[in-house]
């Protein structure tokens, strides 16, 4: 027998244990910036005079992006033009040893992606999960590159759905110098702007190739994900 | 004393005596308060987001009923079905009977505590499925056929070698003290299962109401390839996971990375808003969002501990207690282990049975004071104290404070029982901590204070006296 739903009883109770308010526990902050106490929360754009620092100028983040990749282990080139990402995706296939790679139709990545003259999977039309798990690499696009965290903002659409940035063993990201914004909540912002209402069903913030603590919290990349993280940002 | 507390008391008795597993806890706690701070330095103010993070949590909680109708509205508009469990046994019963229409065998999890909370790998496994944990400290914790240790480090307990160990009886692999080869190891093996799994199941550490989207934070990529590559996602989610706005992540992701675990972000946070939608090229066919209840809503019904539902499991408190550094996360019996745990299970366990834990507590607020949400925890230990005993009065304590009540009222008593002191505190050491001493659940770890020779009033009469005799006699 099928379990029966308990919407209905589920909201009773809670809106009966809400009857009784509960204290604000906080007292008046001390900043002035700061919301007062039952002004409700605070909204996003507060959040930036509290969070990490970021620079103003798209320099200052470049270099902010750049810092965080080095510490994240995510390998970061910035090219003058198509033809150096071309050349230099050629050299990480080259050092690599990549002999099948994944891909997908984006107007940016694909045509770098083909010049490699690689046997190339393209998720977008469907899949068999082996077939995707055999190849060395997968370059995608992305919806944005986030400077305070160095992370790279994901969608089932701009980075050829959900697997493809996850299970070969190298992504690779093409983003332009114009996709950097300066926070998470300028991420989501541009998110919100490009989708809603109708989200994708998957967005993800990548931060780093994947990783593990669990033994001993000792660092080791690659845990199931990818071991390498290479983002190539083009003009 | 319950079975719950005589069992707490054994276990903590032995780990505190284990040298070995204490040394293996503080140093891998050292690493984290090193990092933890190097990465809150970075914050421009990491009181004032607390307190942003805290309001945002009470506005959500204190609105639970009309936040989460919307995440509900907006989730469902997207093709997701949602339960709602009233009791782990609905939740368990739901998520068994998915798996039984859709004739599913194998299943692929990643880390859930409030999996752990109803017993979901029992049932799923008692139906004919077989659960392969995905996570690496999850995995490893399940080989060896124990509970995790940790809300968020599962496996912090165990070193190389005996992981190393493990994975060569279990799996048959060769030995190494290398953790990258361990990973490795681990890495090949699950690799098989996620292709060949039929459900994905998880956790979830956010619910957005606005746009009805579940968030995952993790580090490993194994939440994001269980929810990628089988047919049917399953996600259990606490009801009090939601926050109102979808940017309110840009606080929330960046403050448990760095409160739980030591990092500015972590690796991958993931935000799933439905099945595959028309138009993507893969993702399940079936998303199941479960909304379990389990006694939170008793939780919710006191205002004084209310705010404890604003926990977002980071794991901080667990870090910086010295109460769970030395007894460690398997002596404490409950799900959701530290300070956290011990002011939670009372709640959803029943409060005689599990308020020892918050006796257990040296109230040092350490745990407050790391708390990313600003949960008064160590306040609600007390409280929890001041229930149990308002619920069930002890005699035995009552007639112990009538009785001193009653000596301090009278002045003839009082100072009967200081000379009286004396005499009986050397008979008293005969039987110290033994069965014949009333005190021995106080004495047998502890020292009495060594009475005085002489009662203040005695030696200020004294000194009065000669003081008196001293001018007489100039
Ligand atoms: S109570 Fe606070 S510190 Fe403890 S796990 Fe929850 S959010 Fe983290």
């Amino acid at each position: 027998m099928a379990a029966t739903d308990q919407r209905n009883e589920v909201f009773a109770r809670i809106r009966e244990a809400l009857r009784v308010p509960a204290p604000h526990r906080h007292a008046a902050p001390a900043h002035d910036a700061a919301p007062a106490p039952n002004d409700g929360p605070p909204a996003s754009d507060a959040f930036r005079a509290w969070l990490p620092a970021v620079g103003p100028s798209l320099n200052d983040q470049l270099v902010m992006f750049a810092f965080n990749c080095n510490q994240l282990r995510t390998e970061l080139r910035t090219l003058a033009s198509l033809d150096e990402a071309a050349a230099q995706l050629a050299l990480l296939a080259r050092e690599n040893n990549w002999r099948q790679i994944a891909s997908h139709r984006h107007p940016l990545v694909l045509p770098l992606a083909e010049k490699l003259a690689l046997p190339t999977l393209l998720t977008d039309d469907g899949y068999a999960i082996p077939d995707l798990e055999r190849c060395h690499a997968a370059i995608t696009g992305c919806d944005a590159l986030v400077a305070q965290t160095g992370s790279i903002l994901v969608s089932s659409g701009s980075a050829g759905g959900r697997a493809l940035s996850v299970l070969p063993p190298h992504h690779v990201v093409i983003a332009q110098r114009s996709q950097l914004v300066p926070d998470l909540a300028a991420a989501l912002a541009l998110a919100r702007e490009r989708y809603a209402p109708n989200w994708p069903s998957f967005l993800s913030f990548i931060t780093g190739p994947s990783r593990t603590g669990d033994i001993e919290r000792i660092l080791v990349l690659g845990a199931h994900g990818p071991k390498q993280l290479t983002v190539l940002i083009v003009p | 004393m319950t079975a719950y507390a005589r069992e707490f008391k054994r276990m903590a008795a032995r780990y505190t005596s284990d040298l070995r597993h204490r040394g293996l806890i503080q140093r891998a706690l050292k690493g984290y308060e090193t990092k933890r701070d190097e990465y809150k330095g970075r914050y421009q103010n990491w009181s004032e987001a607390r307190q942003a993070a805290s309001e945002i949590k009470w506005e959500a909680i204190n609105h639970l009923d009309r936040h989460l109708a919307e995440f509900i509205t907006k989730i469902e508009a997207r093709g997701t079905r949602v339960f709602v469990a009233g009791t782990g046994a609905q939740a368990r019963d739901y998520i068994v009977g998915v798996a039984k229409q859709n004739r599913v065998r194998s299943i692929i999890k990643s880390k859930s505590m409030t999996a752990e909370e109803i017993g979901l790998n029992e049932a799923l496994e008692h139906a004919g499925c077989t659960v392969f944990e995905s996570d690496l400290g999850e995995f490893i914790v399940q080989l060896r056929r124990e509970k995790p240790y940790h809300l968020v480090f599962p496996a912090m307990h165990l070193t190389r070698d005996e992981i190393s160990r493990l994975f060569h009886d279990e799996l048959g692999s060769e030995p190494t003290d290398s953790p990258e080869e361990l990973t490795m190891i681990a890495r090949r093996v699950m690799r098989k299962n996620y292709c060949a799994a039929d459900m994905g199941i998880s956790g979830a550490n956010f619910a957005v109401a606005e746009t009805g989207m579940i968030s995952i934070t993790e580090n490993e990529g194994n939440a994001r390839l269980s929810t990628s590559l089988p047919k049917i996602h399953i996600a259990l989610v606490g009801i009090e996971k939601i926050v109102p706005r979808l940017e309110d992540l840009a606080l929330f992701l960046p403050m448990l990375a760095t409160a739980g675990a030591g990092q500015p972000l972590t690796c991958y946070n993931t935000l799933y808003g439905g099945p595959r939608q028309p138009g993507e090229c893969d993702g399940p066919e079936q998303f199941h969002v479960v909304l379990l209840d389990n006694r939170r809503t008793e939780l919710l019904a006191d205002p004084e501990q209310r705010d404890a539902l604003h926990c977002i499991r980071c794991g901080a408190c667990l870090n910086v207690c010295p109460i769970f550094r030395n007894v460690g996360g398997h002596a404490y019996g409950t799900t959701y282990q530290g300070p956290i745990g011990s002011v939670i299970t009372p709640h959803l366990r029943g409060l005689q049975d599990w308020k020892h834990l918050s006796a257990s507590s040296s109230l040092c607020g350490a745990c407050t004071e790391a708390c990313p949400v600003g949960i008064d925890l160590h306040h609600h230990l007390l409280q929890n104290r001041r229930n149990a005993a308002r619920e069930r009065p002890s005699l035995s304590e009552k007639i112990l404070y009538a009785g001193f009540v009653f000596i301090m009222r009278h002045p003839v008593l009082y100072r009967l029982s200081t000379r009286l002191a004396p005499v009986f505190f050397p008979l008293h050491r005969l039987v110290k901590g033994t069965f014949f001493d009333p005190l021995r659940a106080w004495t047998q770890t502890r020292d009495l204070p060594v009475p005085a020779r002489q009662s203040f009033h005695a030696y200020w009469n004294d000194k009065m006296s000669n003081r008196k005799a001293r001018h007489g006699g100039n």
